[in-house]
């Protein structure tokens, strides 16, 4: 469980990037922070791992502050899979990038090669086993990166924009990896501005704007809320933007899905 | 990074900053020929005061301390081997005399009249005017242009070093512990994708290069010129001056020691 | 006479064992605004490098086929030559500025040519005014946000006056509103100065409302070629996986039970339309 407690944080810079965030993300959680560009999601999330300490306030993981722990301490209950792959892979094979972190970990030989095993299995990366992680394609270099991160089996899983330059396929490969991961009682909390992928995936979202929690709910409620949308810098699904011209109908306005779109028009369509 | 932060230019503006970048550089070089001229202590005394008039006016007191604070520990090694090798091959085994703690301490402040001026000829100009000063002065575009990219990525560089410290750390990468030796291993896995990542980036300003016609003519034109101005002649005459005056004094007039001026023996 | 003609061309990477765009046969009009697509890997990335030059002069590998770009042979004309009439705006706004102020790297390409002063300030503060950055003109680069940097990416083509730009994923790491912004301005470009528009993108839901001409590609190959709705609308674009606007999408499933509208909508303004003609109607 992660505790944020009233938490300031400012940059060297002078940049005050938290202004008093205070959050609950329970075991088992899945939530999307969302906002546009500089409004916080990113710091907020780096003091989950530790990478950031708070000014003021406090971060709790599991009843623990971070300001008590080392990052590599926090990292074996917290995976952080960073935006970019190539900030992480130096190794001269996928096999040894997953197995890093296992190392620094202090795992046993037998137990590395097994999770190395598993990981590159569960992201399809084992015929790349001997493969230098440079010489692949943007897309699986990213699997080899989350792969790393999965590799010791972290309780919580952070992706930050991991939708960045995905085409649709990949996108929706994405989605139902979260699935899986939810299925494996993860939590998992993705940083994102993509409405259409959040969308599809109904999580519990975080609104962030300037520093600060606009909005804390289910998805249908806070995606569909045209005020906050806009004063958070973002556009509504496009489905939701279509009912919400269409208000006046009748129709419903908290509707995000395009297979509720559609069984709601069928509805009123055919079913009159 | 602090380190970083010097190179980190900001826009101001003062009297000194707005001298043009070639005429600082020929003041620099009177500065350093002039110091090289001289082994006694008291001209090099001088020397010293001399640029500091130009620190205050361009408001660099700070940085210009800072950088002075920098090189003393090789300061304080070169007296220490002036004065040790000087000692040993001179005067051992008798007690050191004044004149050549004058002398170590003299080699040892012509060093630093050479640090605080570079320091302060790179504290007031900014580096998108150093790059045209050296176009103007007809230094290969290329070269011109290698450095002032250089100059507008670091600040891109440092962030991306962080960002690959986070990821790795993130990762159980733990880099404050160990021996030394270790500690040295532990930062292979930031070296790594930095240099990558900077290859990578070379690559793609290539092709933004490339695809803004660079090369397309020989005779480049330039949407800035630097035209010098009355203060530039004016700095310009004031290190003639200097140069011309410090001749003199080398040629014919002795210089006292200070440590004889001030009865020491 | 087309402003850019493609004939059988194909393009193998130098080592590369199988082709990366494969006989492409595609032909773009002056004035037309492209949105070309597909899945990561197709080539469209690959295609515009040929579009300029880029392709093979500074990649080098095999080139077949044909390609003009504004009547001149782009195997023959070096990047250069090229440059004035295509310009190129790539995907990472960071890496696309060297100068340590904006006004100087709009003005970058021009001191290439070796264009006078005077013309030079000209275009800059024209090029600025178009892409609505004309305050940000002495600021750096690195303290501009990920939208301003690519507005004055933007910029620094479009002060060499090319008759076509191409736009590689210019919006990949921009957030909503900046993506809006960008679009935006492309199709200022478009439709204010008549430049014909190339726009390689994922996001369709934000893009296809300019476009007048759609091009998927799949495998190094041309798959659809056409008008938006209908390649939109296509059953190969779902097989592809290509992410269609989501207007589009609720268009084809509501198809699938047998409600039809009367036109296909690409943006949720001709959506909402359609289905309220459709809503009012079934109520009469």
């Amino acid at each position: 469980m992660i505790e944020v407690k009233d938490v300031y944080f400012s940059y060297p810079n002078g940049v005050e990037a938290l202004k008093g965030v205070s959050i609950t993300i329970r075991n088992g959680d899945f939530v999307a922070v969302m906002g546009q560009n500089g409004a916080g999601k990113t710091t907020l999330v780096k003091h989950f791992n530790g990478l950031l300490k708070p000014k003021k306030g406090e971060v709790l993981v599991d009843g623990v502050s971070t300001r008590d722990v080392s990052v590599a301490n926090l990292a074996r209950k917290v995976g952080f899979v960073f935006q970019n792959p190539d900030h992480q892979l130096f190794c001269e094979t996928v096999e040894d990038e997953v197995a890093f972190a296992l190392k620094n970990f202090g795992y046993a030989r037998n137990v590395i090669s097994r999770r190395v095993n598993w990981a590159l299995n569960l992201l399809g990366l084992t015929q790349y086993r001997k493969t230098s992680p440079f010489m692949l394609s943007g897309g699986e270099r990213k699997r080899v990166a989350l792969a790393s991160v999965l590799a010791w089996n972290p309780k919580i899983v952070i992706l930050d924009e991991p939708t960045i330059g995905q085409d649709y396929q990949q996108k929706e490969k994405l989605r139902q990896f979260i699935t899986q991961l939810r299925a494996q009682k993860k939590t998992v909390v993705i940083v994102t501005h993509d409405m259409e992928f959040v969308a599809e995936c109904n999580p519990r979202v975080v609104l962030m704007t300037e520093g600060k929690i606009m909005a804390d709910g289910r998805a249908e409620k806070i995606l569909t809320d045209y005020e906050l949308v806009t004063k958070a810098s973002l556009v509504p699904p496009q489905v939701t933007q279509i009912f919400m011209k269409l208000s006046d109908l009748g129709l419903p306005s908290d509707v995000i899905d395009v297979h509720e779109a559609r069984k709601i028009l069928l509805d009123l369509l055919v079913g009159s | 990074m602090s380190v970083f932060d010097g190179l980190k230019f900001r826009r101001v503006s003062s009297p000194v900053h707005d001298l043009d970048p070639r005429v600082k550089f020929f003041f620099v070089c009177v500065l350093f020929v002039v110091a090289v001229m001289f082994m006694q202590l008291l001209p090099l005394i001088l020397l010293f005061f001399v640029p500091i008039p130009l620190v205050v006016v361009a408001g660099v007191k700070r940085e210009w301390i800072r950088s002075l604070k920098g090189a003393s520990m090789l300061a304080f090694f070169i007296f220490f081997f002036n004065f040790i090798f000087n000692y040993i091959y001179n005067e051992y085994p008798r007690i050191p005399s004044a004149s050549l703690i004058e002398y170590s301490v003299a080699m040892t402040l012509r060093f630093v009249v050479m640090v605080e001026t570079f320091s302060v000829f790179f504290l007031t100009t900014s580096p998108d005017l150093l790059g045209l000063a050296l176009e103007q002065s007809r230094v290969p575009y290329e070269f011109c242009f290698a450095f002032t990219t250089a100059v507008r990525f670091v600040p891109v560089l440092a962030e991306e070093a962080q960002t690959i410290m986070d990821a790795q750390k993130s990762r159980g990468l733990e880099l404050e512990r160990g021996n030394f030796l270790k500690r040295i291993r532990n930062y292979i896995p930031i070296l790594i994708p930095l240099i990558v990542s900077a290859i990578r980036r070379s690559l793609e300003l290539a092709e933004a290069m490339e695809s803004r016609a660079w090369g397309a003519t020989k005779k480049r034109t330039n949407l800035y010129v630097l035209k010098l101005r009355r203060t530039d002649y004016a700095l310009a005459f004031i290190s003639i001056l200097m140069l011309v005056f410090a001749v003199m004094v080398w040629r014919f007039i002795p210089i006292p020691a200070l440590n004889t001026l001030l009865s020491f023996s | 006479m087309a402003l850019i003609e493609t004939k059988n061309l194909t393009f193998t990477y130098p080592g590369g064992t199988k082709p990366a765009v494969e006989d492409v046969t595609i032909s773009i009009e002056k004035g037309d605004f492209v949105v070309l697509t597909g899945p990561s890997g197709c080539g469209k990335t690959t295609l515009c490098r040929c579009f300029n030059g880029l392709i093979p002069h500074f990649y080098g590998g095999k080139l077949e086929g044909d390609i003009t770009v504004a009547d001149l042979c782009v195997a023959k004309c070096s990047i250069h030559e090229l440059a004035s009439h295509v310009g190129m705006v790539f995907q990472n706004p960071e890496n696309q500025l060297f100068a340590l102020s904006v006004e100087k790297d709009v003005a970058f390409g021009l001191e290439n040519f070796g264009v006078s002063r005077e013309e030079m300030r000209r275009r800059v503060d024209w090029a600025l005014k178009m892409t609505g950055i004309e305050e940000l003109q002495e600021r750096a680069p690195h303290e501009l946000s990920g939208g301003q940097q690519q507005r004055v990416a933007i910029a620094c083509v479009l002060a060499m006056q090319p008759e076509v730009m191409v736009f590689d994923e210019p919006t990949s790491f921009l957030d909503p509103l900046g993506a809006q912004r960008i679009f935006e301005v492309i199709h200022d470009l478009n439709k204010k100065l008549g430049l014909t528009v190339i726009l390689v993108e994922h996001r369709l839901d934000l893009a296809s409302r300019y476009a007048n001409h759609v091009i998927v590609m799949d495998e190094g190959k041309i798959v659809l070629d056409g008008e938006p709705r209908q390649v939109f609308n296509s059953e190969k674009a779902r097989l592809i996986g290509v992410g269609i606007p989501k207007a589009t999408r609720l268009c084809q499933i509501l198809g699938e039970n047998g409600v039809r509208l009367s036109k296909v909508p690409i943006n949720s303004e001709e959506a909402s339309q359609l289905l309220r003609e459709m809503l009012t109607h079934d109520r009469s």
